[in-house]
């Protein structure tokens, strides 16, 4: 067991792929020499050589087209576009291409691939620093859509995702790279090495594609939470005192309908939870499906607390950002309701 | 609008918006397409530097000439049994067409992209390749499968999308794919398939392979950003990848010279790249054939990307949804200067004494009925209009590799 941030969890989890099977390459801007902007593939180029790790020219559509002609050759390519903003040029080949592969050949051409990319806000990153754009992901059929909350599970879900036989989409909450960060952004920044999910085993293991995690049980009402709203709930419900049931969805496709099903029937209220906009934002689903699933259990509607459908702001960040006010607001509405 | 105190001080821009100059009514005119006798364009070494080179880019390499001969420095690598084999696999591509058009016009299925005047392009430079290489097509390749052998009731079974659809009647017909025929599943979205190729070849030389990848894209498609990244990808990790462009002059009903732009020659896009570009005679099969050739033998000697304009023309429409009388002039097809590939080869072999007018007819009758054959075992497994399909249960296979609950639970809604 080791004390990791989450940088250097995925940092670890690219190194055992690559150590155990060299069909595993790495690649994107500045990920090779200088081992990528937020650092998670240092090291990875003088261990691995130049043609396992190695630098892109600047274009987010070459660097997936080319990664699917690998898979499609059988390579496992792991690639990084730098922010989560940038992918735009490059979803084309996601959504057209690699999500379809499999489908459109009959199984002939596959596409074992990660895209990663850091996403959200909280970071003063502006409007082509900070989106969250999962929902863009979650809507097209064929890829798996993951967002890890901490060190523990970054590692493990990589790792399962570099596995995975279908293209995965792995967004990392750049806020929490080094500290569970709660969402009360006056504080002092807390380090991973305080918080329990930072102890990471050394060795390869997985966190299974598609299971939820309970990080706070509770009876009063359910939390559906992911990334960085996973602490940021958590607080909320501290601040609060509120007897909040917090669940980490860690994979949104395929997402874990028992778990939450299971919570919302116990609790019979329920709170969904995303930084990303709200219209059709990945809360939407959520509220379906539990209404769906769990509608004579509910004791209140569901409330959903979001960013607004406003491009995410500079200045105004944390009047954007679903912080633990909001969010302690929410849980008023719903145990009111 | 803008104009100062003492007037306009410069005179209002224009846009400007090519236009081809020949529409319908109009006479053809290939005036300004300069084409150099057969024979008479050098071949550099494999090896010559890419700067020296840049002349490849603004001629045309041609071999057959008017009489019938193959000339010149490009001439004398493929045998008489060779080029009897290329004649039938262009033959069989244009029957192979002809049916299926009919098939479509007869509602046995809903579109149909045919190869008409293309045919060497495809057909000769899969000679060029070898077992194992791949080919990243767009939707007129179809020579690639047909010269590779592919079985002809397999593609109709796809285009039927019938029971036996290898593709499961998920696919548009024509977008096949044939993984074990080196034959990259078709995308349909233009362009994308391009830079793919490109990964495929880097794959391979991460891997230590000899095996090499060849990208096709259309006159129209080179606009597209995939085309762009291709190039600086392929050119930045020196990958072993032939860059095919068919200029068949018309992208639907968009003149070649859309997408060009100022350039002279759509191969002279390579040169801001610092790639090789190399412009064929498309109609000439033993030209494609030599340069394809040439190109696969720099790949896989190590020395990195070619790419190659093919210059042919669409003589038929854009697919079944086009009708082109009412964008281009009707007599510009028989007023292109390149010919049509099958008569022009037909009668290299007649000039050389290795075939005849009877050899041909009986050639002809065989393939025929050999298309024939096939359509009516297609049509065995069911057309698009009278079924059997796959089933619709196969719509949710190969979303995933394994089923996720939603999509098991939406089957079962569906009923299937």
């Amino acid at each position: 067991m080791a004390r990791m941030t989450m940088i250097e969890a995925i940092r670890s989890a690219h190194d055992l792929a690559m150590e155990r099977d060299e069909r595993v390459v790495v690649f994107g801007e500045d990920v090779g020499y200088f081992g990528g902007v937020f650092r998670c593939t240092a090291g990875l180029q003088k261990k691995y050589g130049s043609s396992r790790c190695f630098d892109a020219p600047i274009n987010e559509s070459g660097i997936v087209g080319a990664g699917i002609g690998m898979a499609a050759y059988g390579l496992k390519p792991v690639v990084e576009i730098q922010f989560a903003d940038y992918m735009y040029p490059a979803y084309d080949q996601i959504v057209s291409e690699a999500a379809r592969m499999r489908h459109r050949s009959a199984g002939q051409f596959t596409c074992q691939m990660v895209i990663r990319m850091p996403t959200g806000g909280g970071i003063f990153g502006g409007q082509t620093h900070s989106q969250s754009p999962e929902a863009l992901f979650t809507h097209v059929s064929g890829l798996k859509v993951v967002v890890p909350s901490n060190p523990q599970d970054a590692k493990g879900l990589l790792l399962a995702a570099i596995e995975d036989p279908d293209p995965v989409i792995f967004l990392e909450p750049k806020r929490l790279y080094n500290g569970p960060f709660d969402g009360h952004h006056d504080r002092p920044v807390v380090p991973w090495k305080a918080h329990p999910l930072g102890e990471v085993e050394d060795g390869p293991y997985t966190v299974p594609l598609g299971k939820a995690a309970i990080r706070r049980p509770g009876s009063a009402l359910t939390v559906l939470a992911y990334g960085t709203m996973v602490h940021v709930a958590e607080a909320a419900a501290e601040d609060a005192g509120v007897d909040a049931e917090v669940i980490d969805l860690r994979t949104l496709i395929p997402y874990d309908l028992e778990t939450i099903t299971a919570s919302v029937k116990k609790t019979g209220r329920c709170v969904v939870v995303h930084e990303a906009t709200r219209t059709s934002g990945f809360g939407a689903e959520l509220s379906a499906l539990v209404q769906e699933t769990c509608f004579y259990h509910l004791e209140a509607p569901v409330v959903r607390v979001t960013g607004w459908d406003t491009p995410y702001p500079h200045a105004q960040e944390w009047a954007y950002f679903p912080g633990p006010d909001r969010i302690r607001r929410a849980f008023k509405a719903v145990l009111e309701g | 609008m803008n104009e100062t105190v003492s007037g306009p001080r410069h005179k209002p821009l224009q846009l400007h918006v090519p236009e081809p100059g020949v529409r319908p009514g109009d006479a053809p005119d290939f005036s300004e397409f300069e084409i150099p006798r057969a024979g008479a364009v050098r071949r550099p070494g494999i090896d010559e530097a890419p700067e020296d080179m840049r002349d490849m880019a603004f001629s045309v390499v041609r071999v057959l000439n008017k009489a019938g001969e193959a000339v010149g420095p490009w001439a004398g690598r493929l045998t008489a049994d060779d080029l009897r084999a290329g004649l039938r696999h262009m033959l069989t591509l244009r029957q192979f067409d002809e049916r299926m058009l009919k098939a479509q016009r007869q509602g046995k299925t809903s579109f149909y992209v045919q190869n008409l005047g293309e045919e060497a392009v495809a057909c000769a430079f899969r000679m060029a390749l070898e077992d194992g290489d791949m080919n990243f097509p767009t939707y007129r390749q179809a020579g690639l499968l047909i010269a590779g052998g592919y079985p002809l009731t397999e593609m109709m079974n796809q285009i039927f999308s019938n029971g036996a659809d290898p593709l499961k009647g998920r696919q548009l017909p024509v977008m096949y794919s044939a993984r074990d025929h080196g034959f990259f599943t078709v995308s349909g979205n233009l362009g994308t398939q391009f830079i793919q190729a490109v990964g495929w070849a880097m794959a391979s030389a991460i891997a230590r392979d000899t095996r090499i990848a060849a990208a096709w894209i259309g006159d129209g498609s080179t606009s597209e950003n995939d085309f762009h990244a291709a190039m600086v990808f392929a050119s930045s990790y020196q990958a072993p990848v032939i860059l095919n462009i068919v200029n068949n002059q018309w992208a639907i009903s968009t003149f070649q010279g859309m997408a060009r732009g100022g350039a002279v020659t759509f191969a002279a896009r390579g040169h801001g790249f610092g790639i090789p570009a190399i412009r064929v005679d498309g109609n000439d099969y033993l030209a494609v054939h030599a340069v394809a050739r040439w190109a696969a033998e720099r790949a896989r000697a190590g020395l990195g990307p070619t790419l190659i304009e093919h210059v042919t023309y669409r003589a038929g429409a854009h697919s079944t949804s086009d009708d082109p009388s009412a964008y281009r002039s009707k007599e510009e097809c028989d007023a292109w200067p390149l010919g049509d590939p099958i008569d022009r080869l037909k009668r290299h072999l007649v000039t050389i004494g290795e075939w005849s007018e009877e050899r041909h007819s009986q050639a002809l009758a065989e393939i025929t009925d050999a298309v024939r054959s096939a359509q009516k075992a297609a049509e065995a497994n069911g057309t698009l209009i009278t079924g059997p399909h796959p089933s619709p249960r196969a719509m949710f296979d190969d979303v995933y590799a394994e089923m996720p609950a939603h999509l098991v639970r939406q089957r079962q809604e569906a009923g299937y």
